[in-house]
């Protein structure tokens, strides 16, 4: 974008010329890691591991890598949001234990829908909790949601009483996450349509542009009419039901429930697809399709390394080294611009 | 590194006269694009040289060069004959040469006076010996002749505040040369010529002062030589006597400003009130009332923290009002949150753009479109063609100058990243607009067309509202003027009876009576 012609610069007043001409190279490579990014890399290990794969490109190979990372997609898409806000939710795994074990309970005794709306709704409530203790008293949302993340594993133990939750195949819950749908399992499709409403909410909306301009500079945008509060605990709200959202479609797929299930690995799996996606996390930028990205190049890297017998130990070094990286690239951008 | 320090020797280069530092055939480029062509002068020992010049002209990039923060493309630095080349502030700081930046470096957490040996603590064996740099910092303090208590956290003193501290950073170094870019920019009058008087001692003692400065009655009255840059080139360097700020706008912008406002036009005093502040209290405001009219340009002066922006913010909702009331258009505006202000006709321009007013990393058309996105959207959907050709339509209007609207903020001039602002503002076509120190750090040519487009918009219907620490702009511009001193109005002043003297007396209200 930052492309211009001498024309374009020649039409700029001085002032323009001077600091163009210290940021446009910096901007360009930077412009263009942000919008490229992620899926640069992400090809050329697709491209790679299907010549050194022959299971790799499998229809079957594919679908499942997708459905394996259908909670992880969805919860790493709201994640996104409220990184752009200005925010970040640590407590996504344990809501994501808390909503397997409601849904478990639930659908273990009553219909499988009450069990799925149950669930999401205290996700939801979660998500609420987080955004209002973060804006309302001003508690800092790194340690406000690591705090949450023990106060909701705790409440996961007390519902399912320490147990596994194991559900029986025949139920409808059961169909709510491996219904085929064009061969494709309806957790994929669920996940695609999530992570698109996401991405357009961010990208295409005033509420999208008011989260950027929130976690841009939240005083500027408070003056310039934006509820920086409201938007956050919007954001944080969406986190914490996409988490149960991903808990719920796991524990169909699986048919058990745990309280521990998720927890901080989660968590972090997810904070680093959102980074390697690109994703500031100083916030106000960011985008939902590159956390996508982000997410999948992790999942390819555990896949790949599986496929070709490679040690897990180095998948978990490469994984280190990448999100260093990202985030170096991140900081170093920032940097620029100051 | 050198360890003497100011304090420890008073007359540290007045037996021993500096020598000159000259700047040869000077060219620096960034991407391709020359920000300074062939740039020669002298700095001379005990002068003040100022370099002036619009922003972008290149004196912030010669300055830096001086003092070794870029090296240059062409051209050198010799120093009393030597050949001087400078790869870094530390090595220029081992010639003797100072910076005193136009963006601060201090540390927010850090004490005052440990911001000011930050670099060169008075210390044994690694340990900082504290009493005897408070000692030598009360010294150094008194000998400026800044009130500064050395064991305050610099990140709750103001910034005229901090930057005193930086300056004192500077002095406690033995500088031969010290380059000062923009230093009175943050500073209240009497700050500024206690500033003013550091600068001549500077002189007296032999030291080369280079003084980066907008405010060319500064300049006028402080400097020996004057070297005038445009687009990077030199205009010309003349002797300060003799020089008028009639001559140095001439060259600085290539032509002759005929004047420097706009003309007033004043408003019909019978115009309907479009803002009625009654009464109002708030944090930093006690008791302020005042009425705006239609069409009126509505100035407030007052030292830097009288009150005034603390006002502007009760006014606009943004502040805990603790009694009184604000209506606009005759309603009562309640409310807590800019938000309400804003969809009923009042906006702000705050007084820091890059901290309170823009996303210096988003682009133009979000910055501009940010307060009324639903003008441009259906339901939250973001029309693209109708957010474009608004934006497209407040900038022309406003004369933003960018190369296209998907350019990031940060790219832009001052002057045109103030320009923005006032481009969101009139897209909330608003009845009352609040212009916080709108010119702040913008230049000459931008501050024209921002008077100009004040000036338009009062005659467009709006009433205007401006703060501002200059008083010819309070002077030049508005056509009526409230005074503020401690957090009150202590005169109001219109017609003859605004002038320097009044608006000065007025501001000084009290000041020494408490």
């Amino acid at each position: 974008m930052t492309n211009q012609t001498p024309e374009q610069i020649d039409s700029l007043d001085s002032g323009d010329r001077e600091r163009l001409g210290l940021r446009v190279g910096t901007a360009t490579l930077l412009r263009s890691w942000r919008t490229a990014g992620i899926a640069i890399p992400f090809l050329i290990l697709f491209v790679a591991l299907s010549i050194s794969s022959s299971p790799f490109l499998h229809t079957t190979n594919l679908i499942n890598i997708l459905d394996q990372q259908a909670s992880t997609l969805c919860i790493a898409a709201a994640g996104t949001l409220v990184l752009v806000a200005g925010g970040i939710d640590l407590s996504v795994g344990a809501t994501y234990g808390l909503a397997t074990v409601v849904a478990g309970e639930i659908a273990a005794h009553h219909s499988p829908v009450l069990a799925i709306v149950a669930a999401i709704a205290v996700g939801l409530l979660v998500g609420l909790v987080n955004g209002l203790i973060v804006t309302v008293f001003k508690i800092n949302a790194l340690i406000c949601t690591l705090a949450m993340s023990f106060v909701i594993g705790g409440l996961a133990l007390k519902v399912s009483g320490g147990n596994l939750i194991v559900l029986s195949a025949n139920s409808g819950f059961y169909r709510f996450a491996n219904a085929q749908f064009l061969t494709v399992p309806s957790a994929v499709w669920m996940t695609l349509l999530f992570v698109v409403v996401l991405g357009l909410l961010l990208s295409r909306t005033t509420f999208g542009r008011y989260m950027v301009a929130s976690g841009g500079n939240a005083e500027a945008a408070r003056l310039a009419g934006v509820r920086v509060n409201r938007i956050r605990v919007i954001t944080f709200t969406l986190s914490g039901g996409a988490a149960a959202l991903g808990g719920v479609i796991d524990i169909s797929r699986l048919l058990s429930a745990q309280a521990a299930s998720g927890g901080s690995a989660l968590a972090f799996t997810v904070l680093a697809g959102i980074v390697v996606g690109g994703t500031s996390i100083a916030g106000g930028e960011g985008s939902v399709w590159r956390t996508g990205i982000g997410v999948l190049f992790i999942a390819l890297i555990g896949n790949g390394s599986n496929l070709l017998g490679i040690n897990p130990l180095y998948q978990q070094i490469v994984l280190g080294i990448i999100l260093l990286i990202a985030v170096g690239l991140d900081s170093w951008a920032r940097q620029r611009r100051l | 590194m050198s360890s003497r320090t100011f304090e420890e020797h008073p007359h540290p280069t007045a037996d021993t006269p500096g020598d000159d530092l000259v700047v040869a055939g000077v060219s620096k480029r960034f991407g391709g694009v020359p920000a300074l062509s062939d740039v020669s002068l002298t700095i001379e020992p005990g002068k003040v040289h100022a370099l002036i010049g619009e922003n972008g002209a290149g004196k912030s990039t010669l300055g830096k060069i001086v003092c070794g923060v870029i090296e240059p493309d062409e051209g050198g630095l010799t120093l009393g004959g030597q050949t001087l080349v400078l790869r870094s502030p530390r090595e220029a700081l081992a010639h003797g040469i100072i910076a005193i930046a136009q963006e601060l470096t201090i540390v927010p957490g850090l004490t005052v006076a440990e911001n000011v040996y930050l670099g060169s603590e008075v210390a044994t064996a690694g340990f900082v010996r504290r009493r005897e740099s408070r000692r030598r910092f009360r010294k150094l303090a008194h000998r400026v002749g800044f009130d500064l208590s050395p064991d305050v956290p610099v990140g709750r003193l103001s910034i005229a505040d901090q930057q005193k501290v930086e300056i004192m950073r500077a002095l406690s170094r033995n500088a031969s040369i010290v380059v000062m870019d923009e230093p009175s920019a943050a500073l209240s009058r009497s700050e500024t010529a206690a500033l003013h008087e550091i600068i001549r001692s500077l002189t007296r003692r032999g030291s080369a002062v280079v003084l980066i400065s907008h405010f060319l009655s500064e300049v006028l009255s402080l400097s020996d030589t004057i070297t005038t840059l445009r687009d990077g080139r030199l205009v010309r360097t003349v002797e300060a006597e003799g020089a008028t700020e009639e001559s140095l706008i001439e060259g600085m912008l290539g032509r002759s400003l005929s004047s420097a406002f706009p003309e007033k036009v004043l408003a019909d005093p019978d115009a309907p009130v479009v803002l009625e502040v009654d009464h109002v209290s708030a944090p930093g405001v006690t008791d302020c009332s005042f009425v705006l009219r239609r069409g009126e340009i509505l100035g407030i002066a007052g030292l830097v923290g009288a009150g005034r922006s603390e006002l502007a913010r009760a006014i606009f909702r943004d502040a805990k009002v603790s009694a009184g009331t604000v209506r606009l258009g005759g309603a009562e505006l309640a409310g807590h949150h800019p938000r309400r202000s804003i969809y009923r006709g009042l906006v702000l321009i705050p007084e820091s753009r890059k901290q309170m007013g823009l996303m210096m990393g988003r682009s133009v058309k979000e910055n501009i479109s940010l307060s009324r996105l639903d003008l441009v959207s259906r339901v939250g959907w973001i029309a693209g063609i109708r957010e474009r050709r608004a934006v497209s339509g407040v900038m022309k209007r406003t004369t933003v100058k960018a190369a296209n609207m998907r350019m990031p903020a940060m790219m832009l001039s001052g002057g045109n990243q103030q320009k923005l602002l006032f481009a969101r503002s009139m897209m909330c076509s608003p009845s009352v607009l609040i212009a916080d120190e709108p010119t702040r750090g913008v230049d000459v040519g931008s501050k024209r067309a921002i008077y100009e487009l004040l000036a338009q918009m009062a005659q467009d219907g709006m009433g205007i509202i401006m703060i501002s620490s200059e008083l010819e702009e309070i002077l030049g511009l508005a056509h009526r003027t409230l005074v503020m001193s401690h957090g009150h109005f202590t005169a109001e002043l219109a017609g003859d009876e605004m002038n320097e003297q009044a608006v000065l007396a007025a501001a000084f209200a009290e000041t020494n009576a408490t």
